[in-house]
């Protein structure tokens, strides 16, 4: 039965569909109110708040800190500066990926890593033999995402001071700040591809971190975001989902199942000329040899499916939400991959979708077909390879002064 | 040696199994070089000059084990190894003041035992028969390279139909007797064969060899057996014994290493592996000096060797997991004593040929176990369960003249006291030895000229044995044959290329036997082509 987060009496009070997902074992809101569009659109053009309490955390220190996150991560972390934030992904001994997330950087012998999963036996088998401790902060810290374009406008009231002022916090750097009293982390990260931030906050603070920028960030249109609206932004984003759009290779039940960093568009995250870290000899003869799969957006032509369901005399039907059922990719009659994950953006107007492809097939501009049901007969719409993200705005990275 | 000197191999660890390997290597054409740490080869089956004018051994008393293909291939019995057949394989003397001798003469053995129990002695030759059997299975297994459980290979099955054919040999009932074996318990097993307390001790006292297993645990069986897997004696052991002790092997193993050519350097400890690119690519000595060789070999256990002289960085995690659950477990402490004659036990026969096997002091496996019990929970035995030899009686040199060396392999002895120290504990158990002696051979307490304590503490600080584990891992079924030392190292070779192992810690394990020597350089060389 899934648990409360430390913003669970804030995010109950503004639910009113009363609908829950759980999260990594905690109770996390699907959507607040009957549809979740408005929550959707409040991230595109105002913000969005939610609660991202349910990530795993953990404190590395001790002088050995930067050799064990480097030994563990596939990124170059001795480029890591204090107060920069990496993201990144881990693999086991056979370069196929564990889980992914961010690497905060508070100082020389001290980070802080959040992953999807549970990773503390995985970092402490690593650590062996390290001068290093890992601290489990995942119950003890409160965590949530501040992401839109008016973000930045309704922290900067909300706090009352900030090692780096907001306006010349960059785009995956941090920052020490307060909210009053109260000390608060905030990273320039996000899971929406968007102007946006994250605040860590110790537990028995949290519910006054939310009142806070809850309450100011009513007179910018912010809107509590759940799970259903935050899977087609981070769509948009081209942003991968763990168990989703890749299978963690601790959970995989066949080798297939597995994923290196590259075949799932990480491998700009795999430094080989860094250090000696878990999977990289695998990885160097990936490299080597060329990877199998690779990653790839995909957008679906829209005329071709009007034409599908004109032979139906139907309208196209538009999913609502995120798709997380994988389908089949043709190209030629034959299957060479599949879609992930799926959505339409009521942004971009645009059925989009991350796939995964047999890597000589993989190609940008090419044509492809994907499986669309239509009346209860399966149908392959015409689609094109296309690079992600799908939707980048400058914001995302923008820096005041 | 000149630095410019090119080697094929560099062999850490001038141990039997360190010069074993080196010799099949040098003979094989290999240029090989030995660095031993110490100034004396021989590492846990060397001998030491523990008082002056006194050589004793340190561990291995006997060469019962010693695989006949070694002495064969290495020619051992032409480099002066000679072997020595002694009247008794043990003496057990008894609370009650009786004492319990197995002969070599089978009949003579046979009647010992009727004075304690007519059907015992009755079952007495089948029991022989039966276990000479199973040994031989079982040496055979020790012979052969392991499959590799990860990654199984039809060519690695190949030399294993030998086993199979000679396990088929055994008949349905032996063959049941076998795999039913393995995993029992030695007081089970004994259970089935004999009723008398001190027959049952007897026999069973070398399953709780070199292991934190007691005579109840599962696998105490397998390890009754391993240790009859040499020359056939009487039911006890293996023991055979080598004219001059164990120093002489040792010495017959250098000469045979030099006469292929292996260069030997003592007094040269190696204080890390060189690895390069993930590949091992030399040592660095511990004065800095670095040599350079293609292959690397290690004679320390797994641990010492990856933990110790690689580190644990250069591991994969799944690897470093399997190295650390290695158990160890050291169980054994040695006591070698001065005396200034032979101790004279209660109900033992005239003369001394008794004493040229073993003695036991261990009158029952319910003795045994409740000397494990003790272990078990940190402590030392309250009444130790002890293996006596009397070095001095295969060699007189060892000792000036009229004098003996005696040497106490006592059982159970934890690495890790709770709530002591080895440095504190060590007179209380040296102590208790005595006493214990003393009351089964009155007036032996006087005889002590001096002591020296070997404890598992001593072993792990002065022969790099993992937690003062002997066998350089404990020997019990899951850490056997092709999970030894852990899986996927079952072929000698270790996950970073180049650096093989070759002690204790890899099949078939410990003992005086050679065989891991042997098989890691096979498979070194079928390996590397």
């Amino acid at each position: 039965m899934p648990i409360p987060t430390p913003f669970h009496s804030r995010t109950a009070a503004l639910s009113s569909s009363h609908e829950w997902r759980d999260w990594s074992g905690y109770l996390s809101a699907a959507r607040y109110s009957a549809t979740h569009d408005a929550e959707y659109y409040a991230v595109r053009s105002a913000a969005g708040l939610l609660d991202v309490s349910p990530l795993f955390k953990y404190d590395v220190t001790g002088p050995d800190a930067e050799r064990l996150v480097d030994r563990l991560m596939t990124r170059d972390i001795t480029q890591c500066a204090v107060g920069q934030v990496m993201y990144s992904p881990w693999c086991d001994e056979d370069g196929q990926v564990i889980d992914d997330g961010t690497i905060q950087r508070f100082g020389p012998q001290h980070f802080r890593l959040t992953a999807a999963d549970p990773s503390l036996r995985w970092f402490q088998d690593v650590a062996f033999g390290l001068d290093a401790q890992i601290r489990d902060l995942s119950a003890d810290l409160g965590a949530l995402a501040l992401q839109g374009p008016k973000s930045r406008e309704i922290l900067k009231q909300v706090i009352t001071q900030s090692g780096v002022p907001l306006d010349a916090l960059k785009y995956y750097y941090l920052t020490q700040a307060k909210i009053g009293r109260i000390p608060v982390t905030i990273t320039r990260t996000g899971y929406t591809g968007d102007l946006g931030y994250e605040l860590w906050v110790e537990r028995r603070h949290a519910e006054k971190v939310y009142d806070q920028v809850y309450s100011v960030g009513q007179k910018y249109g912010l809107m509590p975001l759940g799970l259903v609206a935050l899977d087609m932004l981070r769509i948009e984003a081209g942003l991968l989902l763990i168990d989703v759009d890749y299978i963690a290779a601790t959970k995989a039940n066949i080798e297939a199942q597995k994923s290196s960093p590259y075949e799932i568009g990480l491998g700009w995250a795999v430094d080989l000329d860094g250090g000696d870290f878990v999977g990289k000899p695998a990885l160097v003869e990936e490299k080597r040899r060329g990877s199998e799969w690779l990653f790839c957006g995909l957008e679906i032509d829209w005329p071709h499916l009007e034409e599908l369901f004109a032979r139906v005399d139907l309208p196209p039907k538009v999913l609502g939400m995120a798709s997380r059922s994988a389908v089949p990719v043709y190209r030629d009659g034959f299957q060479i991959g599949q879609v992930t994950s799926i959505t339409f953006s009521p942004l971009l107007k645009k059925y989009i979708a991350l796939a995964t492809l047999q890597s000589q097939y993989a190609v940008p501009g090419d044509e492809v077909q994907i499986e669309m049901t239509v009346e209860f007969t399966r149908q392959q719409a015409r689609a094109r390879l296309v690079k992600t993200p799908f939707f980048n705005p400058k914001r995302k990275r923008e820096v005041l002064k | 040696m000149s630095p410019s000197t090119h080697y094929d191999v560099i062999l850490i660890g001038g141990g039997h199994n360190g010069l074993v390997a080196a010799t099949y290597l040098a003979k094989a054409g290999r240029k090989v070089l030995v660095l031993e740490a110490r100034s004396q080869l021989g590492g846990l089956a060397g001998v030491e000059e523990i008082f002056p004018g006194f050589h004793a051994p340190v561990g291995h008393a006997d060469t019962g084990l010693l695989a006949p293909q070694v002495i064969k291939d290495l020619r051992l019995e032409s480099h002066s190894l000679a072997f020595h057949d002694v009247p008794a394989a043990v003496f057990a003397p008894q609370p009650d003041g009786r004492a319990l001798t197995l002969w070599r003469d089978p009949v003579r053995a046979q009647a010992e035992i009727a004075r304690f129990s007519q059907k015992d002695a009755a079952r007495y030759p089948d029991y022989l028969r039966v276990m000479a059997r199973l040994a031989a299975v079982l040496a055979a297994t020790a012979a052969e390279i392991p499959p590799d459980i990860i990654t199984p290979s039809l060519k690695d099955l190949f030399p294993w139909a030998r086993v199979a054919l000679k396990a088929r040999r055994l008949g349905r009932k032996d063959m049941m007797d076998f795999l039913r074996l393995l995993p029992m318990t030695a007081q089970e097993w004994l259970d089935e064969w004999f009723e008398s307390p001190a027959v049952q001790a007897t026999f069973g006292a070398p399953s709780v060899t070199g292991g934190m297993l007691g005579p109840q645990s599962s696998g105490s069986a397998y390890m009754l057996l391993y240790q009859q897997m040499g020359a056939p004696n009487a039911g006890y052991r293996s023991a055979r014994f080598v004219q001059g002790g164990v120093g002489a092997v040792m010495a017959a193993l250098a000469r045979a290493a030099e006469s292929h050519g292996v260069e030997i350097l003592t007094d040269t400890p190696v204080a890390r592996i060189l690895i390069e690119d993930g590949r091992a690519a030399g040592v660095m000595l511990q004065d800095r000096d670095v040599l350079r060789a293609p292959v690397i070999v290690s004679n320390l256990d797994p641990r010492r060797t990856l933990f110790g002289l690689v580190g644990p960085q250069a591991l994969n995690p799944r690897v470093m997991r399997r190295v650390r659950a290695i158990r160890f477990k050291g169980s054994t402490a040695r006591l070698t004593l001065a005396l200034s004659g032979l101790p004279r036990f209660k109900g033992a026969p005239d003369g001394h040929d008794h004493l040229a096997g073993y003695t036991l002091i261990c009158p029952s496996l319910e003795y045994l176990e409740r000397a494990y019990d003790d272990a078990k929970y940190g402590r030392i035995s309250a009444h130790p369960a002890m293996e006596l030899h009397f070095p001095t009686l295969h060699d007189a040199d060892l000792a000036p003249a009229g004098q003996h060396l005696m040497s106490v392999t006592i059982r159970f002895t934890p690495y890790q006291l709770e709530g002591a120290s080895w440095a504190k504990e060590g007179k209380r158990l040296t102590d208790l030895v005595i006493k214990t002696l003393d009351s089964h051979a009155p007036g032996f307490k006087s005889l002590v000229r001096h002591t020296h304590l070997r404890t598992p503490a001593s072993l792990e600080t002065d022969f790099a044995a993992t937690e003062g584990g002997i066998m350089h891992g404990q020997m019990a079924l899951d850490q056997w044959l092709m999970i030894r030392p852990v899986a996927g190292y079952a072929q000698y070779a270790t996950q970073i290329p180049n650096l093989y192992l070759c002690g204790a810690g890899t099949h078939p394990g410990g003992g005086l036997t050679g065989l891991p020597g042997r098989n890691a350089a096979r498979a070194i060389l079928s390996h590397r082509g």
